[in-house]
């Protein structure tokens, strides 16, 4: 193979430059874009965390560690821990409830696998608050959920399910469910069903070619999907906010206090960059396990 | 002709004799409109190498997925050993299918593509890394047992997806299109290793091939499928010489073809005459005459069947073709002669066989 490569350079070189040029002018928009209305103004918050927080809000230009410091005090740390895991939980349950419906949604015929992806999009055509709100309505005492378990009989007082951490992780997952779904929906479409068939032919029962052959060759779509789960997850605070009841802190409350409430813009800005460290880190090792996984590229 | 009749009932005794390991009765499946397999019955004997032979589409990659399972009959029974394989689940049933498109797993290697089914056996360590280890020597692929598929060149795929299927050693193999992507010199290597395991482990195949040289050389027996349904299920010898049809001596080797009607003693073909030939089963009202090139004699001109001018001659080594034009015939007739031909293009010749050589089959093509 690089023999051929080698043999004929001129050819090849000038077809892979072209290319090149050309798929450097394809990211011109998309990343201005991005550097202009994104990247520049996280970089100028994120400037804030080596300074001081102004009397009135605003910002000190003088330089301190005293924001990380307090970033990791125990208060902030606990917050941070269960941010991650309520987020975890969340992208954990995601997963459960979303790989079967990927799956079976894929091995769906054609035309009725549209309607089914259409389906599991549907709800992020409604504003987000408002979905969450309908929570509010099945949770509460004298909601759905608690009528309908009283009717029937299972229970005579109501349930305690609002305002509860399983609430908090109910609403996580019911918001970003589709963003577990479309990924993993992706790669096991992709996967060669004669794979599969392989493995059964060579004596494997069916769970154990789902564990040898489907699983891991999806594990790219499953990472995927934990990192569209986990991020907004982690950050979001509209969910802890009204299904929590204000009684779960996550990390992204207390950021949004910072910058809204307390105006403390430092702080917030040095929790902001704790955040983006961990989904940084987090996406450093998907792309390592994907590339290492994949089968198209080098290994 | 005589000698077909020698091995055909032969053949036919040790069939008939011993219980088939392979029944395959009245199977069909659709695919919407597409009938992949329609009514297929045959029988395949123990430690037998059975060829299936057809045009691009026929069904050959449908009758083997679902003997091992992947595809479900719409109807018709198939029993391997006596036993119901319908009803066995596809991970249960004591054969291995070697994948037209070799379905390598790609997140493995080489040796744990190949170890992969003696690990769901349960065997010890040891013994699987001694099989595997043995059976890529046999392919000729030790050097690359730690590369991925990806690493490695179609043929070598191939030869992967053979060794994953052989090294079950298992009662039934099922190839689909096994050598196909080989080099001649590995491929024939790869033909004696295939009739090495037949013979010495005693391991009975079912072999898709579009080498007609190949099916020849190997099977025992083959069968030739057209639009899902089964032409012929013969030696390849008899198929060879006596085709059950029109479809089947066209898709065997060359043949030079006439339509006509049949008579007493062959066909009556307009413009030329009569044409001696025996007839293959019941054919009454129109038919096709076959007689092969190897089978068809030059003469001088005003003695034989029919005669003709001299468009073309080929020669291919130890045999030479002359393409004859003959009036009234669409296609130059072919004929086969050993060594060099002497014959000059433009010069008229006459045809002639006996009734021996030809065959007057029904069908169409
Ligand atoms: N899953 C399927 N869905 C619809 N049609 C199918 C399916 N599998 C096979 N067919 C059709 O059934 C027919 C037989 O296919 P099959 O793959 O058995 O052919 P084949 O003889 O193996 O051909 P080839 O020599 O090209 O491999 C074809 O017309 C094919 O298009
Ligand atoms: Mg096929």
């Amino acid at each position: 193979m690089t023999d051929l490569i080698s043999s004929t350079p001129t050819g090849r070189g000038a077809v892979e430059r072209s290319s090149r040029w050309e798929r450097a002018a394809l990211l011109v928009p998309g990343l201005g874009y991005v550097s202009a209305f994104m990247a520049v103004p996280v970089l100028l918050v994120l400037s804030y965390v080596f300074f001081q927080r102004g009397r009135f809000g605003g910002v000190v230009y003088e330089f301190t560690w005293d924001n990380f410091a307090r970033a990791f005090s125990p208060t902030y740390r606990a917050v941070l821990v269960d941010s991650l895991v309520i987020a975890g939980a969340a992208t954990v349950l995601a997963l459960l409830i979303g790989y079967p419906v990927a799956y079976a949604i894929a091995m769906l015929p054609d035309r009725l696998r549209t309607i089914a992806l259409v389906l599991v999009v549907i709800p992020f055509w409604t504003n987000f608050l408002v979905r969450t709100y309908a929570w509010i309505v099945l949770l509460s005492n004298e909601g759905l959920v608690n009528r309908s378990l009283e009717r029937i009989g299972v229970i005579e007082d109501p349930l305690t399910l609002l305002y509860t951490r399983g609430a908090v992780v109910v609403g996580l997952v019911y918001a970003y469910l589709p963003l577990m779904i479309l990924p993993l929906y992706a790669s096991i479409s992709k996967l060669d069903p004669e794979l599969r068939e392989a493995a059964t032919n060579l004596g494997a029962s069916r769970f154990k070619a789902f564990r040898t052959v489907t699983w891991p060759l999806t594990l790219p779509g499953v990472l995927t999907g934990c990192i569209f789960v986990f991020v907004p997850s982690l950050g979001n605070f509209i969910v802890p906010e009204l299904l929590g009841g204000g009684k779960f802190v996550m990390v992204g409350n207390v950021v949004r206090d910072q910058f809204l409430k307390a105006r403390d813009w430092p702080f917030g800005a040095t929790l902001a960059l704790v955040l983006i460290v961990v989904l940084v880190a987090l996406f450093f090792v998907q792309s390592r396990v994907s590339r290492r996984l994949s089968t198209g590229g080098p290994s | 002709m005589s000698d077909t009749h020698v091995t055909t009932p032969d053949v036919e005794q040790t069939t008939g004799a011993m219980e088939p390991l392979v029944d395959i009765r009245h199977v069909s499946r659709r695919f919407g409109a597409v009938t992949a397999l329609d009514d297929v019955s045959l029988t395949i004997a123990e430690n037998e190498f059975f060829a299936l032979l057809g045009p691009s589409g026929c069904g050959k990659t449908t009758l083997l997925r679902a003997i091992a399972g992947f595809e479900r009959p719409d109807s018709g029974e198939m029993l391997l050993g006596g036993q119901d394989l319908v009803a066995l689940p596809p991970h249960r049933r004591p054969l291995n299918l070697m994948f037209q498109s070799y379905a390598l797993f790609p997140h493995m290697t080489v040796e744990a593509n190949v170890s992969y089914g003696l690990e769901q056996e349960k065997l010890p360590k040891q013994e699987i890394r001694q099989r595997v280890g043995e059976v890529l020597e046999t392919v000729g692929l030790s050097t690359t047992a730690k590369r991925r598929p990806h690493q490695l060149s179609g043929g070598q795929r191939q030869r992967v997806a053979l060794a994953r299927a052989v090294v079950k050693r298992p009662k039934l193999l099922l190839l689909d299109e096994p050598l196909s992507a080989l080099d001649r010199k590995v491929r024939s290597q790869m033909q004696l290793e295939l009739k090495r395991l037949q013979q010495e482990v005693g391991i009975t195949f079912v072999v898709v091939t579009h080498d007609q040289e190949e099916a020849m050389s190997m099977a025992d027996r083959l069968a030739v499928l057209a639009h899902g349904r089964v032409q012929q299920v013969a030696t390849p010898v008899e198929t060879y010489r006596r085709p059950a049809n029109l479809f089947v001596a066209d898709f065997i080797g060359d043949s030079n073809r006439f339509a006509g009607r049949v008579v007493d003693g062959g066909l009556h073909v307009p413009d030329v005459g009569l044409l001696p030939g025996h007839p293959v089963g019941d054919v009454t009202g129109d038919a096709h005459l076959v007689v092969r090139p190897e089978e068809t004699r030059l003469g001088a001109p005003g003695a034989g069947l029919m005669e003709g001018q001299v468009v073309e001659t080929q020669f291919f080594g130890g045999v030479s073709t002359v393409a004859v034009d003959v009036p009234g015939h669409a296609d130059p007739v072919l004929c086969a002669v050993s060594g060099v031909s002497t014959v000059e293009r433009g010069a008229t010749v006459s045809l002639h066989w006996t009734a021996d050589a030809a065959v007057v089959v029904g069908g169409s093509l």
